[in-house]
């Protein structure tokens, strides 16, 4: 049944790209906000709003009961989640189509598969799909998990069972700071997401953060090739390209294929990544985890394929099959993504809400901004710092790059600091150019280059 | 004479640190300058308040989980 009227269970930019998506298709659209958004491009784009609660998250865009009466009361046939908030909430999931409405996403039960990081480990392992070498499962106890951490050898990482986007990870380097560690992530886990439960995994030096773009209609699944995201701080995302800077075509494939043998595994429906390192050195890859929603980088991938995956999306949920078949996605050309954030870079990316005083958005070939802003907006300070995603493609890495550097030098967001001074810095430097890096390049980098990263560095 | 403590940012107010724990400080509690007496969350950071100023507190002027702009007054010492 195609879905004609879309509830937006979301905020930000991503909610005027779902908005854009449906407006596409002939599908009308409802914006749930907080009384903080009332005046966000989202509500004003959208056919109707409806406020569903104060601005503190937990009071609106998580308030499931809130979400389900305004999709009722305007008659809204679908709900579509977005990234973060409710979109990995299988329970949400499933009370959405207990309500009656189409959820915009994979069923509850491939969400509570996937999203438990240890049960996604069990199932890759069953699907032939590496894993990095680590627990089984989850740690039972103390005793077990030093043998384990002896095996796989330090240092190891820590996480939670229940955790992701990079939360609930600690490092150990040594037997001694194991044992210190270790009762303390349990208990933060446990404080965090509900779960105390805990799993091991050896830290793969110099690992390259690569991910695979999958779309399944629950019977087929086509991989849309693979994304980069090694250029990392505190674990969060800061520029992306695909395809990947490092990966050989054989090693493509190879990864490519182990993502549709995982997702085909869960009977997978709709867009979902498989996130792996990738190991330079020794040439292997591992999965991680899979997230089980629309990422923020993805147009990058849509930029490479031509795949508006958004609207699949939609159409998938609407009950289409799959569009295209394997051999249809082609990969042409490069594109790149930078997250331009509320944060001042050369004060320790202290974030700044605030009102934009001017807007000047890049333009010419190959240049897409997918934004909330506009011009006299407040930025209100209860959300994430994401302002908009910078996008550019072209025919050849190095031409991308340069074709950033390009589009950053006509962005201007006046009115508050924004994360445009790095992305200006890594796009001047050499060891981005060639592609040389790693999930833990871009701190060191930034300690080193901390003097490039103000706004006056733009006079250089 | 009345003293307020001012918020230095825009965003949620916390008295407590988790909500599992117990508040910072409470009403009647004697605050000295640079105590801790609560945390403003902006764009998912976590800023300490630190006092600026010395006395004992007689009242929260925002609440728990309140939003509050920057320079919104926090809490009322005496």
């Amino acid at each position: 049944m195609a879905i004609r009227k879309l509830l937006i269970a979301n905020r930000g930019e991503i909610a005027v790209r779902i908005i854009r998506a449906a407006q596409e298709l002939g599908i009308a659209t409802v914006q749930v906000h907080s009384a903080a958004d009332a005046d966000s491009l989202a509500v004003r784009m959208a056919d109707e709003a409806v406020n569903i609660g104060p601005p503190m998250a937990a009071k609106s865009y998580l308030n499931i009961a809130n979400i389900l009466k305004a999709a009722v009361d305007t008659g809204a046939d679908a709900v579509h989640p977005g990234y973060g908030f409710l979109a990995e909430n299988a329970d949400f999931a499933d009370a959405v189509e207990a309500a009656g409405l189409i959820w915009v996403g994979p069923k509850g039960d491939s969400i509570r598969v996937m999203g438990d990081k240890v049960a996604a480990r069990v199932a890759a392992e069953s699907a032939g799909v590496p894993v990095v070498p680590g627990s089984d499962g989850r740690i039972d106890d103390l005793g077990s998990a030093r043998n384990i951490a002896l095996a796989i050898g330090f240092p190891v990482m820590i996480k939670a069972a229940a955790g992701g986007g990079g939360r609930g990870i600690r490092i150990a380097q040594d037997m001694e700071e194991f044992e210190r560690l270790m009762p303390q992530a349990s208990a933060e886990a446990k404080a965090a997401f509900g779960d105390g439960g805990l799993y091991m995994e050896k830290v793969i030096e110099r690992a390259r953060h690569i991910e695979v773009q999958i779309l399944g209609d629950g019977t087929n699944v086509i991989h849309c090739f693979e994304r980069e995201c090694s250029l990392q701080r505190r674990r969060q995302k800061v520029w992306e390209e695909a395809p990947s800077a490092a990966l050989p075509q054989a090693m493509r494939e190879k990864l490519c294929a182990s993502a549709v043998a995982l997702a085909k595994a869960v009977n997978y429906r709709g867009a979902g990544t498989l996130e792996y390192l990738y190991d330079d050195a020794s040439g292997h890859f591992y999965f991680i985890e899979m997230n089980t929603r629309i990422q923020v980088e993805h147009p990058v991938t849509e930029m490479i394929t031509g795949i508006d995956l958004v609207r699949e999306m939609l159409r998938i949920a609407g009950g289409e099959p799959l569009r295209f078949t394997q051999g249809q996605v082609r990969l042409n050309g490069h594109a790149i993504e930078v997250r331009i954030c509320a944060e001042d870079p050369a004060q320790g990316f202290k974030p700044g809400p605030g009102t934009i005083t001017s807007l000047k958005v890049p333009g010419g070939p190959g240049v897409r901004f997918d934004t909330m802003l506009y011009q006299g907006y407040t930025v209100p300070p209860f959300y994430d710092s994401l302002l908009g995603k910078l996008i550019v493609w072209d025919e050849t890495r190095a031409a991308a790059i340069t074709r950033m550097a390009r589009a950053l030098d006509e962005l201007e967001v006046g009115g508050l600091p924004t994360t445009k001074p790095l992305h200006q810095a890594l796009a001047r430097d050499a060891g981005v150019q060639a592609g040389q890096f790693h999930t833990r390049w871009l701190e060191p980098w930034l300690e080193q280059n901390a003097d490039k990263l103000g706004e006056e560095s733009e006079a250089l | 004479m009345s003293k307020q403590i001012l918020s230095p940012l825009p965003g949620t107010f916390y008295s407590r640190p988790s909500p599992d724990q117990p508040a910072f400080k409470v009403v009647g509690d004697v605050i000295a300058v640079g105590d801790v007496i609560g945390l403003i969350e902006v764009m998912k950071s976590f800023h300490e308040v630190t006092a600026d100023q010395a006395g004992t507190l007689v009242a929260f002027i925002a609440e728990d989980e309140e939003p509050v702009m920057a320079g919104q007054p926090l809490i009322e010492l005496a």
